[in-house]
């Protein structure tokens, strides 16, 4: 098969919206989404990532803005027309027909010589490891394997871009892990621009080159996993890609550099990209936390001991739970329920918003 | 441009199913619709009176020749309602809950008994025990015992509950294969013994598919019109044989009458369906069972005292068909058959003879009308499920129409409706009826819902995206329709369009208001064979009856593969 990196299409979004009724399920969302990249679309079901990949396959309507495919725009072009390789969540494999005649349907579709579609459908499913099922009925093919053949039949027919909704949800858990560096790994081999759907913030950041998190329609966050995860523009992004521990807070600030204040027992110097005086909310993930002799008081209520880590909830003063996990590495024994502990963290590595907005201050 | 100008969640290709559904609405407001508003008009009209009137209703309810007919017909369809619960019921248990010998034998049987027109088995009857049936002479000359007679509501009960208990039957096992073990398992954990279990567990969670059982039972009775046409015997008349009789009595005039007792079926029907669909929609268990009930394995004996009831109702149950086929390789004199003298083929020589023309017509009409079935049944089925819109409902109310209106009040409507459509310029009356178009007509909007609704349950449990996949790699939607939805929906369209075929060829009363020298087919031909005692041939044709639908339900198991629900 050809290197197809020059083929691959950026595919452009411009305030795209999908209502049903009254309802918003896509609202207003703009994306820049450059040839050959990875792009995932993460988020809560029911969050418009499905609607909005199905917009752009041309299965639901544009009710407003521009889909466009490099410069040029798809909003009423015809699904089959728009050239583009999709893989669904049920596989949507055809069940009357046997592995080789799946694969080659979309070329056979194309027109694409006879003595071409072989040769092109050999090569496919040897790239996803099933030419020996050539010949078999989907009925006689496991869940990972059906996945394989809808991916070799998306990618078989050379698209400028490739669509995938939730492609590994129905698999259990260790075929996941496999199979999505099967697809990681196909993609960068291929360099076909990818829109990629899923509600796995995991599977989300192993895959991705970048990651639009949604909600309610909405882009919460456009960025490289490794951003997404440090730098959570927002506590719904914090808490939905990881788990973080929200603990409300005072905040002064000067020379972007504010002082945090909590329940004014403890308070810090850390880093912020804009001034800020008021109630504001500090976000930070149990690994980032750690025990110490000094920090926010508390008490230990649970510890789970997990192997390369031990995770424990820590009763605070007032009353509310925080989980930390504490590396088996860094320390030489597991502390006790009922213990009184101190939490610190480095001010750098936390985030700090706005309470009522909740718009970022920290860096 | 900005997008958005088209409501449907899916654009493009929305200007072809928007015709189609203009087509099929077109088809039922034509052939459905607009002859039914016809007779109800006609049931307010009269000869004796001007203008809208209720003389045809009240002269119904007071006199006795008519009214009697009404309570003939509940009774003649509330009996073997009954009768075929006590009988369906436990029959379903026994085949779903024991390792009866020859279990599919049994089911193959049941369902064959259930498919062949239910005169014949009041015909077969009427051989058997009729006044001057075998057994009937057997027991006079041998015991000197007069038998009581089969004419009558007796014999009407005993022929429609020995006919349509399948229906239970098929219902109930259905359901009782779907009801998860441990739902008994945790009845008889609390404490429940075995008939305790049954009769608080395992009847109540089956109760809807009882009700919808003796629903089609209930209907089959009130709107049958060979049965009680055969057995009537005497004073014994029901509402499809006096809409009959009533229109034969008033051909010239409007048949006003005849309209009103159709009305009167009708409504009937449609009371029954509401109250058992409110009683249902109260007491629904939707189940998927997990794990599938234990069948018992019993041996020797007790296998041999499970399998007995089975095998004896069925058998019963399955004598008729057996019967006719006999019967008709038997010599007759007259109007009897003649056991003694040996057998003969001259029934069937004399079918070669002159009655070529029916058998040509039932299974002409019968192909030409399962052709357009097959289309409109795909097309049809396919709008319900993908493409419901607003328009959807209403379809699934047409669908449920042939239910409500019994074969004969259809034959009414449209002779009513179509007898009189104009003139030609040499003068000469434009109708419909006695054309084989009608008699086509009238075989596809009755029996198409069979395809429909087996077609939409297959196009129900098949995934859309399989078609959006199709869509995707390149293929037009209107190709991947005929390319990937036709082919995958082709079993369960099949299968239905099978038991289609098969009830276009049993269908008489429907058939035997619109037919003509010309257009009478087996189930017409047979039917007046046998009223005017020309038994040999009536078995002949019916035989010939009972051999396609069995060789027809035997290619319908083959497509089907246990898939498709017969009823």
């Amino acid at each position: 098969m050809s290197q197809q990196t020059n083929k691959s299409q950026a595919v452009i979004i411009r305030n795209a919206v999908k209502r049903y009724g009254d309802f918003q399920a896509v609202n207003n969302i703009s994306l820049d989404i450059k040839p050959g990249e990875f792009f995932t679309l993460l988020g809560p079901s029911g969050c418009g990532k499905t609607t909005l990949l199905r917009m752009i396959a041309g299965f639901n309507t544009v009710d407003g803005g521009e889909i466009c495919f490099d410069d040029k725009v798809i909003n009423n072009v015809a699904a089959h027309k728009r050239d583009i390789g999709m893989v669904f969540q049920n596989y949507a494999i055809f069940p009357h027909l046997n592995v080789t005649e799946n694969v080659a349907y979309g070329l056979k579709a194309r027109k694409v010589p006879n003595a071409e579609i072989g040769p092109r459908v050999q090569e496919a499913l040897k790239m996803v490891q099933i030419d020996h099922l050539a010949t078999r009925k989907p009925n006689e093919l496991s869940g990972g394997q059906q996945q394989r053949v809808a991916l070799a039949r998306a990618f078989v027919i050379e698209p400028s871009v490739l669509l995938m909704d939730e492609p590994l949800s129905n698999l259990d858990a260790k075929l996941r892990v496999q199979m999505r560096t099967t697809i990681k790994k196909l993609q960068q081999r291929l360099g076909i621009t990818t829109i990629y759907v899923t509600h796995d913030q995991e599977e989300a950041l192993a895959i991705s080159d970048r990651i639009a998190v949604m909600k309610e329609g909405n882009i919460m966050q456009v960025g490289a996993p490794e951003e997404i995860y440090r730098k959570p523009a927002n506590p719904f992004v914090a808490n939905f890609i990881g788990v973080s521990n929200f603990i409300d807070c005072r905040v002064t600030s000067a020379n972007k550099t504010a002082t945090v204040e909590i329940e004014g027992k403890y308070s810090f110097k850390m880093p912020v990209r804009q001034e800020f005086n008021g109630d504001a909310i500090l976000s930070a993930r149990p690994e980032q936390l750690f025990l110490s002799d000094h920090g926010i008081a508390g008490t230990i209520t649970l510890a789970l001991f997990l192997g390369d880590f031990v995770q424990y909830e820590i009763k605070l003063e007032n009353d509310q739970i925080i989980e930390l996990n504490e590396y088996t590495k860094d320390t030489d024994s597991t502390r006790s329920v009922g213990e009184k502990v101190f939490i610190d963290f480095n001010p750098r590595q936390v985030s700090l918003y706005k309470k009522s907005s909740e718009e970022v201050i920290s860096c | 441009m900005l997008g958005g100008n088209k409501k449907s969640g899916t654009p493009f290709y929305t200007d072809f199913w928007f015709w189609v559904k203009i087509i099929i609405f077109a088809v039922f407001l034509i052939f459905l619709v607009y002859p039914f508003s016809t007779l109800v008009i006609n049931s307010f009209r009269s000869t004796k009176a001007d203008g809208f009137t209720m003389y045809n209703f009240s002269r119904f309810f007071q006199k006795k020749y008519y009214y009697s007919a009404l309570s003939n017909s509940l009774q003649m369809s509330l009996i073997p309602t009954i009768l075929s619960v006590l009988i369906g019921v436990p029959m379903a248990y026994l085949m779903t809950r024991f390792n009866i010998a020859g279990k599919t034998f049994w089911h193959v049987l049941i369902i064959l008994s259930l498919m062949c027109p239910p005169f014949l088995g009041a015909y077969s009857w009427i051989i058997l025990f009729g006044n001057a049936g075998i057994i009937t002479q057997w027991f006079t000359s041998t015991f000197g015992i007069t038998i009581p007679s089969i004419y009558g509501l007796g014999g009407c009960c005993a022929v429609f509950t020995l006919k349509l208990f399948p229906y239970v039957y098929l219902y109930v096992s259905g359901a009782m294969g779907s009801i998860d073990r441990s739902v008994e398992e945790c009845a008889e954990n609390l404490g429940s013994g075995k008939l305790r279990r049954m009769l608080t567990v395992t009847v109540p969670v089956v109760m809807p598919s009882i009700a919808a059982g003796a629903l089609m039972v209930f209907m089959t009775a009130l709107a049958d019109f060979g049965t009680p046409g055969i057995l009537a015997g005497g004073n014994f008349r029901t509402l499809p044989v006096l809409i009959y009789n009533e229109y034969l009595s008033e051909t010239g005039g409007n048949a006003n009458l005849a309209s009103a007792i159709s009305m009167i079926i009708v409504v009937i029907s449609l009371l029954i369906l509401f109250l058992q669909k409110w009683w249902v929609a109260r007491k629904n268990y939707q189940m998927s069972a997990l794990r599938p009930p234990a069948i018992a394995e019993y041996h020797g004996v007790k296998r041999f005292l499970i399998t007995l009831p089975v095998a004896i109702v069925t058998l019963i149950a399955f004598l008729p068909q057996a019967v006719v086929v006999f019967c008709s390789f038997v010599k007759t004199n007259y109007s009897n058959f003649v056991f003694s003298e040996g057998f003969t083929l001259e029934h069937y020589a004399e079918l070669g003879r002159s009655l070529t023309t029916n058998i040509r017509n039932s299974f002409v009409f019968s192909t030409v009308a399962i052709l357009f079935i097959l289309v409109l049944g795909i097309l049809m089925s396919y709008v319900i499920v993908r493409r419901r819109g607003k328009t959807g409902g209403a379809l699934d109310m047409l669908m449920m129409a042939p239910y409500v209106i019994p074969g004969s009040v259809l034959g009414l409507c449209y002779i009513v409706a179509f007898n009189n459509l104009g003139r030609t310029a040499d003068g000469t009356v434009i109708r419909l009826t006695g054309t084989a178009s009608i008699i086509i007509i009238s075989m596809i909007i009755r029996k198409m819902p069979y395809t429909v609704r087996s077609g939409s349950a297959f196009l129900m449990q098949m995934d859309p995206s399989i078609e959006e996949a199709s869509i995707n790699l390149g293929v037009s939607p209107m190709k991947t329709f005929a390319k990937v939805t036709v082919r995958m929906m082709l079993p369960g369209v099949l299968s239905g369009a099978i038991i289609s075929w098969v009830t276009c060829i049993n269908e008489l009363s429907t058939s035997i208001m619109l037919y003509t020298g010309k257009t009478a087919t087996i189930t017409v031909a047979s039917y007046t064979a046998i009223v005017r005692n020309s038994v040999g041939t009536g078995a002949a044709l019916a035989s010939i009856l009972t051999l396609t639908s069995g060789a027809l339900l035997l290619i319908f198991f083959k497509v089907s593969k246990g898939k498709v629900s017969i009823v």
